[in-house]
């Protein structure tokens, strides 16, 4: 069903972990995900990385593909990317240059703090956001999973979302530049590493929205973490020089983005149900007051990712007393770069995922297929077939992928039918059949004209 | 291919839902994104006009391969002069309706501006019936 190997995924299946429960199907925002043959699959195009299900599953059996620590040793060069919210994922004393200084440790040659990236991110969003030529409200580009999101259910959006690089790509042309600029050393040669904390970065990373994506590979923040905490204690760890910036470092979480925007008329909105509330508000003409629309599909921002080992509620306070820290400290001025630097180099397509067919004439009667099929089905959404809920197996049925009879409710039905047409038939006789006891006169006369 | 909605009057609670099954209809239809777009602009502003002024209504829309009509028809107030409720920023909405955010008197042109053809009979004191059509144009022509 629905083959086609056009997307990299981060989200897979594990197949033997997997159960066939209706968890997964419910949850999942775009409807990509159905159980056949007792295992949940999921539908590529419609995919969006969001890591809903892996959060979701009880039995463990949605993973995401990150890469091994052991891929450092392709290069000769590393360079690690951590994300904002590794910060908040350790005790209250750990400060950002012990973790730094952890990283090394691990093996990489050096690092870029993203939060770096997001501080001239921000200073270039607050610019853009001053132009009055762009459609408002503006959309962040920073959410992976909101990004393609938008590209499957709200196409018609994309023209909102900023034309701003993510803080991870302009943090990686920066420390790729460096290397190259420092050490002399060929681009090829240095393995970039994004820390994530989600598998939504991750295939940013390998199937990116422009041309490249100037990373080399993410590994998982929950992998790494095991790493990093037998070094914080190790006193083999030097520490590293960190410069932090607390408007940068607040991105890893809800509100940190518009935060660092600091001016105009800004919304933060998470949860990826909750993104999609506002973004049908947009959609329908509203909110032209608001200026940026900070959207994160994970609940709390990145700190509440799929792959974070903490607690997003322990986190959040770990990196807002972080943050008091850091903004006691003097101010530091990032890179200093070009807003173009910053620019995407090409606009954000949509992915047409949902259509019933490529002949319009042809979708038509086939909507109108699934309106009177979804009137006839019990309109419970119980999952047993396998699809979210009874629209989406009327969807199902009129895309050849199901039949009627995967709704239990439907099969009881038709079995009913069934055993009262048994009943009705075992009462039927056939013609040779139920001939009345025999009355002795008549018969008996037929019987003497034979003779 | 028609869908067709009963919408009640004063029910902000429900207010959207119609417009959102008729979007995720011409999403199935694969309809070009820029008709999908005015389409559910004017699927919602139509309904909501029903929720803010009238006891009662109907919202349909036609599914055609070329365009969208979008019918809202109701019992209600009526409209007394059309041409001025077109003029952005005249609203007839109570103070409590504006209250909610509702009633900016956007409304009606929103809806022309998103229709490539838009007819309003009203009665004043019977009932509104208003038709939008939005062409689906493809994109890059």
């Amino acid at each position: 069903m629905y083959k086609m190997p056009k997307y990299f995924h981060s989200v897979m299946l594990d197949p033997d972990k997997c159960k066939g429960c209706t968890n997964c199907i419910k949850h999942c925002p775009t409807e990509a995900i159905r159980v056949r043959e007792g295992r949940a699959r999921i539908i590529e195009e419609r995919c969006i990385d969001c890591g809903e299900c892996i959060r979701i599953c009880p039995n463990r059996a949605k993973l995401a593909i990150t890469d091994p620590l052991e891929r450092l040793s392709e290069y000769n060069y590393t360079i690690a990317l951590p994300a904002p919210s590794l910060y908040a994922q350790f005790g209250p004393r750990v400060m950002p240059h012990h973790i730094l200084g952890a990283l090394l440790d691990t093996g990489f040659d050096d690092y870029y703090e993203v939060a770096v990236g997001a501080e001239i991110v921000s200073n270039a969003l607050r610019r853009y956001l001053g132009q009055k030529s762009h459609p408002r409200p503006l959309i962040s580009s920073a959410c992976p999973a909101v990004v393609r999101l938008m590209q499957v259910r709200f196409p018609g959006l994309l023209e909102h979302i900023v034309m701003i690089d993510t803080p991870m790509e302009i943090s990686a042309r920066l420390a790729r530049e460096k290397a190259i600029r420092e050490r002399g050393l060929k681009s090829e040669e240095i393995g970039i590493f994004f820390i994530t904390p989600c598998p939504a970065k991750v295939t940013a990373i390998k199937q990116p929205f422009g041309d490249r994506s100037y990373v080399d590979g993410a590994i998982s923040m929950s992998t790494i973490y095991g790493e990093i905490l037998n070094r914080l204690e190790s006193p083999r760890t030097k520490l590293a020089t960190s410069r932090s910036p607390a408007r940068g470092v607040g991105w890893g979480k809800t509100g940190g983005e518009n935060h660092a925007i600091k001016d105009h008329s800004l919304l933060a909105v998470d949860g990826i149900h909750n993104v999609i509330n506002v973004l049908e508000e947009i959609e329908r003409g509203g909110l032209g007051d608001i200026d940026y629309v900070e959207a994160q599909a994970c609940t709390g921002g990145c700190i509440g990712g799929p792959l974070v080992p903490q607690n997003p509620f322990v986190s959040r306070v770990r990196m807002e007393n972080l943050l008091k820290k850091l903004s006691a400290r003097e101010e530091q001025f990032p890179d200093t770069v070009d807003d173009d630097f910053c620019l995407l180099t090409k606009p954000i397509e949509p992915r047409p995922a949902l259509k019933l067919s490529d002949d319009i004439d042809r979708a038509i009667s086939m909507l109108e297929e699934v309106e009177q099929i979804t009137s006839i089905l019990p309109g419970l959404d119980c999952g047993s077939c396998g699809s979210p809920n009874c629209r989406a197996l009327a969807e199902d049925i009129v895309r050849g992928y199901a039949e009627t009879s995967y709704c239990i409710f439907k099969l009881r039905e038709k079995l009913q039918q069934l055993a009262r047409e048994i009943v009705d038939l075992s009462h039927m006789q056939p013609p040779a059949m139920g001939r009345e006891p025999a009355k002795s006169g008549k018969e008996g006369a037929n019987n003497e004209s034979l003779e | 291919m028609k869908l067709e909605f009963v919408i009640e009057g004063m029910d902000f609670t429900r207010a959207g839902e119609a417009a959102a099954k008729i979007k995720k209809a011409l999403q199935l239809v694969g309809m070009e994104v820029e008709t999908v777009r005015k389409s559910v602009i004017v699927a919602y502003e139509a309904e909501m006009n029903i929720v803010i002024h009238a006891r009662s209504g109907t919202l349909t829309a036609r599914v055609y391969p070329d365009r969208v009509e979008i019918e809202a028809a109701d019992e209600g107030p009526g409209i007394p002069d059309i041409s001025l409720a077109l003029q952005e920023g005249y609203s007839t909405a109570p103070p409590h309706i504006r209250e909610m955010g509702f009633g900016a008197g956007m409304g009606l042109p929103n809806i022309q501006r998103s229709s490539d053809e838009l007819h309003i009979d009203s009665k004043v004191g019977i009932g509104t019936k208003l038709t939008s059509t939005i062409m689906n144009r493809t994109s890059g022509v």
